[in-house]
């Protein structure tokens, strides 16, 4: 597949499924056709669970704050194959460093789907365990993560990790166009190129920087930033799942083995808005909305089961109903997560070592709290230094 | 007991944890081969090797930020930023993440981080090499400030910010590297957010950190010989957390404060200081608290103008003079 940047260049892209859901077969692809095909029917079906239970997700929580449930969320839709299918390339021990967008890599991570929610509710900070799903929590500054992927890879690369395709450890990040024009994201991959960290730069390429085009942050392919820097690049069809996948597990088998980081350029498009306090008719049209409503990731991956007798309407009931259940655990979880702690929690987790001055601040607001508050924060009682002379 | 440099109790000491701890390694610009801007890291590339001790990129935001991913897997960077004015280039890194990945994870990843850098002016290095903005860092919850002035709380400082599990920014300065001191061969880890009264005293305390704090000792002892004053000086020593309970102890003991800054006087460290003494110790101030800092300038890089500029010796002898003048009307 080739699509063009507005200059009608053409640009290289891996696609191993057409809009259509058809295999395509294009010269030079065997080695990725192969990885798709190792993927068994069950495997697919799997995909397509996940996708779909991914947007029910969205919908769900998109519902929930307009409600006022939540203070804000950040839709995916559009972008399940993307992420499906680089999440499904993951091995356990392999650490993500996600944006704040990437709900269907955390949903096949196994998250707990309330949890995922607790910190657009601002119940939680963070909302989960990392060191449970080697999965970091949400980053919400625009590609500063990058870098703390690249360290934890040096780290891992520092602790002897095996160079193996399967035991070896390897970290993705996640990130989006946006982002690549931050310094940040930029002194990530010079970094990580001349240490050969086993980090796999993963940019979502959805087009929009909330109201801004990608044309506003590039006059090239954004592969092509990876290639600069030393890093084997690849553009992929972001909406085809098994593209993804393929590319994903060569670049991640890639840092297992040792031979450093990679940069994968997934080309997809974010069909809602960048979050639920903007909208995006005041900046885009409705005829490119529809363009890319035909290249559904969703309805791609279930014409292919389609024809290859994998989908049925048994197993569509199947995940209806499953989504039905998400849903209603998603309702009932996240009003029932705790709203409000206690005024004097702010200051649990500020250091990981206590000391005097927070103590103080702390001592002080409890007694606010509790209606008895002394002079000052810093006035030290004057019985402990012997009371004014 | 030696009597060493600054510079060489910080080598020491980088040298001693090396050794010691396997997660503890230094990143930098210029800190391997060149043995760093200012010879802190000399010789330790060769004894520790590339695994150990890491030349980075010219690129502050990048190293920063990879140190704390690194210190999120469990390991122990020691970043050198080549000076703390280049710190501003990893800003967001250090007050966005460094400072609040603990809280906003809910404390289930910390960040033990430290990042050594020196400020300071007078080496005529122009305006923007010439900076004193450990403020910037002072003023964060979620960071520690330490700033050491002697070669021994340089030592005990440093082993503490080496073993803190909070992200520490261990403030340098340059004019006291070559500084000489005790330093006990035993010394033990210093409690981060306690300050010292380096010299005890009943008619005025004198509170500085850093370069002002032994600009202080240095007063305080003259005027002990020439004049028979009896002068306290706190070394604050951590900026963050700040020990408001010893500076506002000794005021109440002396009733009279002269606060010392290498920064800029408005919104600068002597203010949050000066508060302080407002709030702990109001009743038993005989005078106005006064503050001594840099003229508020961009530090000029002509000698005359930047010696002018930054607050000296004998601005403080004035200070001190004028404020017991001040007591000497009231008591």
């Amino acid at each position: 597949m080739t699509t063009t940047n507005g200059s009608n260049e053409a640009i290289p892209t891996l696609q191993l499924l057409d809009p259509q859901g058809n295999r395509v077969t294009t010269r030079g692809t065997k080695g990725y056709r192969d990885r798709a095909a190792a993927l068994t029917a069950e495997d697919l079906r799997g995909m397509y669970r996940d996708m779909v239970l991914t947007r029910r997700f969205d919908d769900e929580a998109t519902s929930l704050q307009r409600q006022g449930e939540l203070a804000l969320f950040a839709p995916s839709r559009g972008q399940e194959a993307a992420q499906v299918g680089s999440a499904y390339a993951l091995r356990p021990q392999d650490y993500v460093f996600p944006s704040y967008r990437e709900h269907g890599v955390l949903h096949v991570r196994g998250l707990d789907p309330v949890d995922r929610l607790r910190f657009f509710r601002g119940s939680d900070h963070g909302g989960w365990n990392p060191t449970e799903h080697n999965t970091s929590v949400y980053t919400i500054v625009i590609g500063a993560h990058t870098l703390h992927a690249t360290g934890y890879a040096m780290g891992v690369q520092r602790d002897g990790t095996p160079h193996d395709k399967n035991d070896g450890t390897a970290v993705i990040t996640y990130f989006g166009d946006g982002a690549t024009s931050q310094g940040d994201v930029n002194e990530a991959m010079v970094y990580a190129a001349v240490n050969d960290a086993p980090v796999v730069f993963f940019l979502q390429n959805n087009q929009w920087a909330i109201s801004e085009p990608t044309t506003r942050q590039t006059k090239t392919p954004l592969y092509k930033r990876g290639e600069a820097f030393g890093l084997p690049s690849l553009r992929v069809d972001g909406n085809d799942v098994l593209a993804v996948y393929a590319a994903t597990q060569e670049a991640l088998e890639r840092a297992r083995l040792g031979q450093g980081p990679s940069f994968i350029e997934a080309f997809t498009y974010r069909m809602g808005a960048h979050t639920t306090s903007d909208d995006p008719t005041r900046y885009r049209t409705s005829e490119q909305e529809e363009q890319w409503r035909r290249r559904d990731p969703i309805d791609r991956l279930a014409a292919l089961l389609r024809s290859e007798g994998a989908l049925d309407d048994d197993f569509e009931a199947e995940i209806k109903a499953e989504g039905d259940e998400l849903g209603a655990q998603l309702r009932d979880g996240v009003r029932a997560l705790d709203g409000g702690s206690a005024v004097s929690s702010m200051f649990d987790d500020v250091y990981a070592t206590p000391h005097g001055t927070l103590a103080t601040d702390r001592a002080w607001y409890e007694a606010y709290d509790a209606g008895d508050p002394p002079a000052s924060q810093y006035a030290i009682a004057d019985s402990a230094q012997g009371g004014a002379r | 007991m030696s009597v060493i440099t600054y510079r060489q109790a910080l080598h020491d000491t980088l040298r001693a944890e090396l050794a010691r701890d396997d997660n503890v390694f230094l990143m930098g610009e210029e800190i391997g081969l060149f043995e760093g801007s200012y010879k802190i890291t000399a010789g330790l590339l060769d004894e520790f090797g590339p695994r150990r001790v890491r030349d980075t990129p010219i690129a502050e935001e990048g190293f920063t930020g990879a140190a704390i991913g690194a210190a999120m897997l469990g390991l122990r960077p020691v970043v050198e930023i080549m000076t703390i004015n280049f710190s501003l280039l990893a800003l967001d890194q250090i007050v966005n993440h460094a400072a609040k990945i603990h809280g906003m994870f809910g404390g289930q990843l910390a960040v033990p981080m430290v990042i050594r850098t020196p400020g300071g002016g007078g080496q005529q290095l122009g305006a923007s090499h010439s900076q004193n903005i450990e403020l910037y860092y002072s003023f964060v919850p979620g960071l520690k400030v330490v700033a050491p002035s002697t070669p021994a709380d340089a030592k005990a400082l440093l082993l503490a910010a080496i073993r803190d599990d909070d992200p520490v920014l261990f403030l340098e300065n340059l004019a006291l590297y070559n500084t000489k001191g005790e330093v006990p061969a035993d010394c033990a880890p210093a409690t981060i957010g306690k300050a010292h009264i380096s010299r005890e005293g009943e008619d005025l305390t004198l509170i500085g950190y850093s370069r002002m704090a032994h600009v202080a000792r240095q007063v305080a002892e003259e005027l002990a010989d020439s004049e028979g004053l009896d002068i306290e000086v706190v070394d604050l020593r951590s900026l963050r957390p700040l020990d408001r309970d010893t500076v506002i102890a000794s005021v109440r003991k002396t009733g009279a404060a002269v606060v010392l800054e290498d920064d800029w006087l408005t919104y600068g460290i002597g203010a949050e200081i000066a508060a302080s003494i407002s709030d702990g110790a109001f009743d038993h101030l005989d005078a106005p608290v006064r503050r001594v800092a840099m003229a508020e300038v961009p530090l000029p890089y002509a000698k005359s103008l930047e010696t002018a500029a930054l607050p000296s010796h004998d601005d403080v002898v004035t200070a001190v003079h004028e404020t017991l003048a001040a007591v000497g009307r009231r008591r």
